[in-house]
């Protein structure tokens, strides 16, 4: 009895003790140091995102400050209106046809392209520059390229003389996704390329040797210790691949007439923008942003588990 | 790791969480003032350049008369639209008092949103408007009878034509009387190789897209119906059709382009026709050799309409001195600073005798006199619910049938008649 009175007191201050310690963890101090990105955290991104996911559940409209426009609880209308929208489906499929080309083109080409240029002993600056340039280049600019390269009396379809698409490339409602998925991929190059440069440097140098000494040729090399080695910035490239391309917009609104022809082009971002600021349906808009963010969330996952990129 | 993941996820949620709570608690306090309240004011106005120059002297000469109420104007902040910045500063209650480029088809909405004063609330508003602006002042009345813009100004749309095309092409810009006059025209300058199109409009999706093509003409066809009446779509009539079959022949033949052009197909000679305000009287100036004629309807009349292509003026409801920002609204289009803006601008002020007021402008700049004799028969955009998914409705509809050719247009007009219909009933 006298025992257990004893030693109640300190297993309660060693229980009290372990739970603060599994709230602050082994330094609480870091905690201090942590609060600023918390906050920012909080303020840029869990508010706009918890806002959103209020509106998606809303007939929410934005109003004057003071003025009160009933905002009335929808349930799921919200997203049963989006699910249901042909333009909305749509748009969904489009950035599917977009992430199937563009994901993998850009990881191959980005792989292939930084282990060259990791390879390349002169001009080596010029080449990475050259990469980089399309990306640090505003899309205004660039989009206008394109248009000179694949509109219907473009230099493309004046190369191909009576090969060209009929009609051409970016009224064509088989073809508008597929070029604005190249462009994406040809524009973002530069940016992915840089990652897995970073990533070739951690490849150790003796691996190839070895390699080499065993007989494996380049192409053995490249399949059995480059690819493996840069295998969490290959996850990287793709889920930022993919984020990008969800996030679709100036594409859209720029290249192909705002999302033409007859939606074929058109990204559910834009959609976003069209039905939540143009149209004046934030509820609505919110609801696709939702169901996007979600969809995301899927494919990223789906990413992971395919590619793996934990370090072992 | 997993375990870690656990957490990031769990503290996520929480945070998404209590972000939600938090926002359906957020309150704010009321803005704005209320009329009969005078001081400084604060105004917007676009930033075409010639808009810019009238703007300025205007409020140079209300601020030299006005020590104790001066304006402080800007240029509208740059956006992807005017709409949007718009809509932003009333979210935010920061709009200006007043804004010297209020698109009818957003007032619904900015009516929606409490941003907009009604100015039938200024004793004289209703009475000021109508007698400036006459019977077409009507056209731009909301739902429940009151003025929430001040017509200020139109810029309708006609037909400018390269003169030196034509004589290529062998076409006389006088037999361009009806829309079968225009087909057969169109076919002669493609055949002849004059132009790569006989005319460019923009094919793009975005709702204001149809202003340019299908309404002018719709207006031309049907005497001047708007697009909405009464709550009831017009468009599905032998009107409607058969203007939508025009077009639809343009784009089958290849006689109008498919694809958008970048920059402007008429001044770079690649299209014949284009269809444009007076606005295009300086722009176009000596780079083509032009002319204009009326857009033409079915038939050949000399009382055609078209599309208004008008401008307003909107007073704030975060104004604090709406009084001042009312008794600008009158100095500004005043007579005499109606005539400065018309000689500044080119644009036509929404004054119903303007063509009497400012004869004088006309005779020494005949080229802007049919403008201001078709600003007196003009269409305006519908003033309802919904109008902006209005015309994206109508939009995708008319690009699906009209410009790509799938569908009849008897089927597209009937389907989207319905829809539209549906919209301009809801909230």
């Amino acid at each position: 009895m006298t025992t257990t009175t004893a030693a109640g007191p300190a297993r309660t201050r060693r229980a009290t003790g372990k739970a603060t310690g599994a709230i602050l963890g082994r330094q609480p101090l870091g905690l201090v140091f942590v609060a600023p990105y918390v906050l920012y955290i909080v303020l840029v991104l869990a508010y706009p995102l918890g806002f959103a996911v209020y509106m998606s559940f809303h007939d929410y409209f934005f109003t004057a400050p003071g003025v009160e426009v009933p905002k009335p609880f929808v349930g799921m209308d919200n997203f049963v209106a989006i699910l249901t929208d042909p333009a909305v489906a749509r748009s969904f499929l489009n950035t599917l046809i977009f992430l199937v080309i563009n994901v993998p083109l850009t990881v191959v080409l980005s792989l292939v392209l930084a282990n060259a240029l990791n390879r390349v002993t002169r001009l080596k600056a010029f080449f990475r520059v050259s990469y980089y340039i399309p990306y640090i280049t505003a899309s205004v600019a660039t989009v206008a390229i394109w248009l000179f390269l694949f509109q219907g009396s473009g230099l493309i379809n004046q190369l191909l003389g009576p090969l060209a698409p009929n009609p051409s490339w970016l009224i064509n409602e088989s073809l508008a996704m597929p070029v604005i998925a190249i462009y994406v991929t040809w524009k973002q190059l530069g940016f992915f390329i840089l990652l897995y440069l970073a990533a070739l440097q951690n490849i150790p140098n003796e691996l190839y040797e070895s390699a080499s000494v065993d007989g494996a040729n380049k192409r053995q090399q490249f399949m059995n210790i480059t690819v493996p080695g840069v295998r969490s910035a290959t996850l990287l490239v793709m889920v930022l691949s993919t984020i990008t391309g969800a996030n679709m917009f100036t594409e859209p609104y720029l290249l192909t007439g705002g999302g033409g022809p007859n939606g074929a082009s058109a990204s559910p971002v834009y959609l976003m923008y069209k039905k939540g600021i143009e149209q004046g349906h934030p509820g609505l808009a919110a609801a696709l942003g939702v169901v996007l963010v979600i969809g995301v969330l899927a494919v990223s996952l789906i990413q992971r588990k395919l590619v793996g990129g934990e370090e072992d | 790791m997993k375990r870690n993941s656990l957490k990031i996820a769990a503290i996520s949620g929480a945070l998404i969480f209590a972000a939600s709570m938090a926002a359906c608690s957020s309150n704010s306090p009321p803005a704005g003032g209320n009329a009969g309240t005078t001081g400084p004011i604060e105004i917007w106005y676009s930033n075409n350049k010639a808009e810019v120059t009238w703007g300025k002297a205007m409020v140079a000469e209300w601020n030299a008369a006005h020590a104790d109420q001066q304006i402080t104007a800007q240029e509208i902040p740059a956006g992807k639209s005017s709409e949007e910045v718009i809509n932003a500063a009333i979210t935010a209650g920061t709009t200006p008092c007043l804004i010297f480029n209020t698109a009818p088809v957003a007032v619904p909405q900015f009516q929606k949103a409490g941003g907009l004063v009604a100015l039938d609330t200024f004793k004289d508003g209703a009475a000021y408007i109508q007698a400036r602006t006459g019977a077409l002042a009507d056209q731009y009345k909301s739902s429940d009878g009151k003025f929430y813009q001040l017509p200020w100004k139109s810029n309708p749309v006609v037909l400018f034509y390269n003169k030196d095309i034509f004589k290529k092409a062998g076409v006389d810009p006088s037999q361009l009387a009806t829309q079968a006059d225009l087909l057969t025209a169109a076919r002669k300058i493609k055949q002849s190789g004059a132009a790569q199109f006989a005319m460019w409009p923009s094919p793009g999706s975005e709702f204001y897209q149809s202003w340019f093509d299908f309404y002018p003409f719709y207006a031309a066809a049907s005497n001047g119906t708007p697009l909405v009446k009464d709550g009831k779509s017009t468009f599905n009539s032998d009107a409607g059709k058969q203007t939508a079959e025009f077009w639809k022949t343009m784009y089958a033949e290849g006689l109008a382009s498919k694809e958008v052009y970048q920059g402007d197909s008429f001044a770079d000679g690649k299209a014949a026709i284009a269809v444009s305000g007076p606005w295009a009287i300086d722009y176009y100036g000596d780079k083509v050799n032009w002319g204009t004629v009326p857009v033409p309807g079915l038939t050949a009349s000399d009382k055609s309409y078209t599309f208004s292509d008008a401008k307003n003026i909107g007073l704030f409801s975060a104004c604090k001195n709406q009084q001042t920002a009312w008794d600008v609204l009158k100095f500004a289009t005043s007579p005499d600073q109606d005539g400065k803006f018309l000689k500044t601008t080119g644009q036509m002020p929404m004054r119903s005798t303007a063509v009497t007021d400012y004869a004088d402008f006309f005779t020494s700049k005949p080229a802007y006199k049919a403008f201001s004799d078709q600003a007196t028969r003009t269409v305006e955009v519908p003033n309802v619910n919904n109008a902006v998914e209005v015309w994206q409705t109508f939009r995708d509809a008319y690009s699906k049938t009209v410009v790509s050719g799938q569908g009849t247009v008897a089927d597209m007009l009937k389907t989207t008649a319905d829809k539209i219909d549906q919209l301009v009933a809801a909230k």
